[in-house]
């Protein structure tokens, strides 16, 4: 992986296929984790940061995918606090938040690119 | 109308509120400028010490310079606010800028008293109160062995948790005869000190410190006054804080005298203009040394300023919930014996750790106050009896005697509470306003979070907002809703009527079937397992993953570090000695803690996610299989060794659990499920605590069902006796499968035995009799499961599509790399937060 990619450009992280629908990844991203999620039904990818601001450890990659209303989330697999995949928001927190970066599918690969 | 200048000194937490609320009451009024010491806006200081374990300044931010900017509100850092000019109205500060108000107000929040004690400025020494100090602190314990903190109270303490989790050796110093001596009594504050003890931190209390000189073999000594001293690397202020009230000193705005800027009921001081919030702010003689009442202090200033001086202050209760070092403790109103006549119930248990104290006025009537440590669970209705003054029960006693099976007797019930009784003490919601919120329409806790915010601050509240919530809805005629969640109007067993007959396989036909949304992780995981239980497809098949609860998801428990357990199976905990040397040499090899457990079998701990599968080949290649620790499903089938080598037995208890483990082993349920097998009535197997128990008689077998461990521990009934072990398996496999048709999503087999209609008298005529006529579906559904059997960890490590998603990263090599150990009793064990301030429900 290429680290000294600037934060403007787009990073190849792993092809579409390792991906698992209606699950999550983690990725190694200009030394970060970062937790990449595949959904199916709305067909749209998310990547956010994969520490558990609650749990305080590297896992939201593992945690399930949910919607209420229209906001899609993931449930962190400790606790179980949601966080909106699009904004990072914690649904069941004002005060927490975790980071989320922009992802996209460009020739069968998952790319990853810092959020401005 | 030109906008008011507003300024705030301080921008600290009570700070921050105030300028939220006062621009939340209307931004276009209001030109708001703040200024701080600190070098960063408003941080939640109340969570400070998770620092430690890992939370950045960012984290702890209770908002940034883009929000403010965004709102318009102006701040300076670094600057402090050294002279008022009350004739120009202008606020002066160190760096010379002079910034003018229409209103003025302090938040200065307090500062650590240092005791004048000689030496007690050295670079070692501390105060706990930023996060710089806390930086500094880091620093210091890097070169440090020792470390003393001085003073035992509630700060003090969460200062002595911090040393521990730097590694180094822990004192926390006392000048009082007890720890945390204005909440607690003499008894619980030496039960504190024995827990605190047990878990390896040293306590001295009624040591005074005279010096702290060059030591001998540490870097410092502490001199105490009776003579002796204490050697010490590093030391930790903690004696208490004094409001910050320097610029009303300086200034002459009036206060107390033992400090604190002096306010009014609109927390108006005694200059006009000039408002003081928080911990710098004396209220009839008081200071409130908790984020609440300063919270509502702010709220008041603003609505003052606002226009409304129907809002005041009017005191607040400083009852307080805490864990500390992992301990819980609660004391709530007053504790010391000052109330006139005053009388007291004490509940103490040495075994269990346990001190409990409640203190009733001279009649008996009323509450005055209590003291819990090592039990809180009495908090929530304690609280209650005192904030509202309500009437006790004639025998008090009950409120803090173990609870022995009817909890009705012990708890008060939310329906006696009055309207006023706050829920919520965090965002001010009474019982009145969840009857409101009802009435408007209000049904689930999620609506109910989102028009009140009940519950949604530390959480400490919500089992309590919860009742309230339901007695209402209750109350109301409302049938409390079943619907699993959002995404199905059906209850678990709706849902599995619907996948059985149906014949639907996957979660996403069931969505389109009769769901909306996406799906959650309260239906996913419950579908995932109905579909397991009919159909018995592998659980990591595409269609599957996404579904599975963590612990099914990667075939492993996770653990609070993000690591997962390792459970081989060992049908009846019998193992053979080259068996029990591969665990031991691959426990070794990967370096898991390893452990004995109550289900008779050997866990490993630690493993993390790509180490799983080579892990598993190994245990796979010599004979295991995965012991489902991870699933709701069957656990474990303990037994006594019986008659193959048991004086006493009567039957081969072991061979028959054996049989039993081997038949059901893998199989999804409501909950899980464990066995027991008893090869005489001596029941060494405690058979009676589990959901299917077997005890071995001269005339067969007696089966006992809806037994349970746990948090409400129930022994079974017996269900018929004098069974052969094929009438055993028959029976169990009927009863098996109608507890997995018709149970609530997560519902143990003895809560379902109670729920079903007619209880164990009605099981018998389904499952004897077969009133229902549906034992052949039953049975032919159980052999179905059994035929379809597959160890999930051989079918993996098989599939190198399914070893990909094993590894922590998608795109690299490398673990977790925040993952941190500790050594104890010669294994390792997650480096991880001991201590929570308050708990997260
Ligand atoms: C470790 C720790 C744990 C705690 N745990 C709890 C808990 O569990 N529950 C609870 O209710 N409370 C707890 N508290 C107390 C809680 O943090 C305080 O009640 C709360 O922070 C008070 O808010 P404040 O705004 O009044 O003061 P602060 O948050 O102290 O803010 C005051 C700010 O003003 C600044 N300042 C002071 N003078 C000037 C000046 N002249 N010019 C410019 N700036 C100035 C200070 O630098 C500071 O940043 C804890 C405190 C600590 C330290
Ligand atoms: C994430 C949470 C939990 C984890 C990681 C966990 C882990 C374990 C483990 C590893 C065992 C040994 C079992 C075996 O060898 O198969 C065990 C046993 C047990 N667990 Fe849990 N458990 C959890 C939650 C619970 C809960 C919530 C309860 C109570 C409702 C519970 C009750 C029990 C009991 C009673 C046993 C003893 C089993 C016996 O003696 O037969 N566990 N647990
Ligand atoms: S239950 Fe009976 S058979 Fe089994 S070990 Fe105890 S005494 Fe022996
Ligand atoms: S009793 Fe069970 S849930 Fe509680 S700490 Fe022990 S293993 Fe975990
Ligand atoms: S008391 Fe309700 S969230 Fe803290």
């Amino acid at each position: 992986m290429d680290m000294t990619s600037s934060n403007t450009n787009w990073t190849d992280i792993c092809p579409i296929n390792d991906l698992t629908p209606d699950a999550g990844i983690c990725a190694l991203y200009n030394e970060q984790q970062v937790a990449i999620f595949l959904c199916k039904q709305t067909n749209s990818v998310y990547a956010v940061g994969n520490f558990d601001p609650f749990g305080e450890a590297n896992v939201l990659s593992r945690g399930i995918i949910g919607s209420t209303e229209d906001i899609t989330y993931v449930a962190s697999p400790l606790y179980k606090q949601r966080f909106n995949l699009a904004t990072g928001e914690c649904l069941d927190s004002e005060e927490h938040k975790i980071k989320t970066f922009n992802v996209r599918i460009e020739n069968e690969q998952v790319q990853l690119k810092e959020a401005s | 109308m030109s906008k008011q200048r507003i300024v705030v000194v301080g921008n600290g937490m009570v700070g921050h509120k105030f300028i939220d609320t006062i621009i939340g009451n209307d931004e276009t009024k209001y030109e708001v400028i703040t200024f701080s010491e600190e070098s960063r806006l408003a941080y939640d200081r109340v969570q400070l010490s998770y620092f430690f374990s890992g939370k950045t300044a960012e984290d702890l931010a209770l908002t940034d310079a883009a929000y403010y900017e965004e709102n318009g509100i102006k701040f300076v850092l670094n600057d402090k606010v050294v002279d008022l000019d009350f004739d120009n109205r202008n606020v002066i500060t160190a760096s010379g800028r002079v910034e003018s108000y229409d209103k003025l107000v302090l938040a200065t929040g307090s500062y650590p008293f240092v005791p004048p004690i000689p030496g007690n400025d050295q670079e070692h020494c501390h105060v706990y109160r930023t996060i710089d100090d806390l930086e500094d602190i880091t620093k210091s314990g890097e070169t440090s062995k020792t470390g003393v903190v001085i003073g035992g109270g509630l700060l003090g303490l969460e200062a002595g948790n911090a040393l521990v989790n730097l590694g180094v050796e822990t004192h926390i110093v006392e000048f009082a005869p007890r720890l945390m001596a204005v909440q607690l009594d003499d008894g619980g504050g030496a039960l504190l000190k024995r827990k605190i003890e047990d878990l390896g931190v040293h306590v001295h209390t009624e040591k005074a410190t005279t010096e702290i000189v060059a030591g001998k073999t540490s870097r410092y000594r502490m001199n105490f006054a009776d003579g002796s001293h204490l050697e010490t690397d590093m030391i930790i202020f903690s004696a208490g804080i004094r409001p910050q009230d320097e610029l009303a000193r300086k200034t002459g705005i009036p206060i107390g005298e033992r400090g604190g800027i002096v306010i009014n009921n609109h927390c108006e001081t005694g200059v006009e203009d000039v408002y003081a919030i928080g911990e710098c702010a004396l209220w009839e003689n008081f200071i409130f040394g908790l984020v609440a009442p300063g919270y509502q202090m702010a709220k008041v200033a603003a609505a003052h300023m606002h226009g409304d001086s129907e809002t005041e202050f009017t005191g607040a209760d400083m009852s307080t919930k805490l864990k500390l070092l992992g301990i819980d403790v609660a004391s709530i109103g007053e504790v010391h014996g000052k109330t006139p006549g005053a009388q007291s119930y004490t509940y103490h248990d040495e075994i269990e750790q346990v001190y409990k104290r409640l203190i009733v006025s001279a009649d008996g009537t009323k509450m005055v106050g209590a003291v819990l440590v090592g039990d809180v669970e009495a908090y929530g209705t304690l609280l209650q009896l005192k904030l509202n003054d309500m009437n006790l029960p004639a025998n008090p006693s009950v409120l803090i005697l173990p609870s022995s099976g009817g909890e009705e007797a012990a708890g008060m019930g939310v329906d006696a509470l009055p309207d006023t009784a706050a829920i919520c003490s965090c965002f001010d919601v009474s019982k009145g306003d969840i009857k409101n919120a009802v009435a408007a329409g209000c049904c689930s806790m999620g609506e109910l979070k989102a028009s009140t915010k009940a519950a949604t601050g530390c959480g400490g509240c919500s089992a309590l907002a919860k009742q309230v919530l339901d007695s209402e809805l209750a109350s109301l005629g409302f049938e409390v809703k079943k619907d699993i969640c959002e995404h199905f109007a059906y209850s678990r067993q709706e849902l599995a009527d619907i996948i059985r007959v149906k014949k639907i396989k996957t979660f996403s036909a069931l969505l389109d079937d009769c769901g909306s949304g996406l799906g959650c992780e309260i239906c996913k995981p419950a579908v995932a397992n109905i579909l397991a239980a009919y159909w018995n497809e592998y659980v990591l098949e595409d269609a599957h993953v996404g579904l599975q609860d963590t612990n099914d998801n990667y075939l492993g428990n996770m653990q609070k570090d993000g690591t997962y357990s390792v459970v081989p199976r060992m049908p009846g905990g019998e193992v053979t000695p080259d068996g029990l040397i591969v665990i031991g040499q691959v426990a070794k090899e990967f370096n898991l803690y390893t452990k004995v457990t109550g289900g008779a079998r050997v866990d490993l701990f630690g493993a993390q996610l790509h180490e799983l599968p080579t892990i598993w080949k190994k245990l796979v290649d010599a004979g295991f299989e995965t012991g489902h620790a991870y699933g709701k499903s069957l656990r474990t089938v303990k037994s006594c060794v019986g008659n193959t080598w048991c004086r006493y037995g009567v039957k081969n208890s072991i061979g028959f659990a054996i049989d039993l483990e081997n038949r059901y082993k893998g199989l999804r349920s409501p909950h899980k499920v464990k066995f027991g097998v008893s090869g005489c009535t001596r029941e060494c197997a405690e058979a009676q605590g589990k959901d299917f128990g077997l005890i071995a008689t001269d005339g067969g077998w007696n089966l006992y069902f809806g037994g349970n461990g746990g948090m409400r521990p129930r022994h079974g009934d017996l269900f018929a006796s004098d069974l052969t072990d094929e009438q055993v398996r028959t029976y169990v496999d009927r009863i098996y499968m109608f507890y997995i048709r018709t149970a609530d999503r997560l519902q143990r087999t003895s809560v379902w035995l109670e729920n079903l209609e007619g209880g164990i008298e009605y099981l018998r005529e389904v499952i004897i009799n077969d009133s229902l006529n549906i034992n052949a579906e039953l049975e032919a559904e159980m052999d179905n499961n059994v035929a379809n059997y597959q160890c999930e960890w051989k079918t993996t490590i098989e599939s190198p599509e399914k070893l990909k998603r094993f590894k922590h990263f998608i795109n690299s090599d490398e673990g977790d790399s925040k993952l941190a150990f500790k050594i104890i009793r010669g294994q390792r064990f997650p480096l991880a937060k001991e201590i929570e301030i308050t708990e997260l429900v």
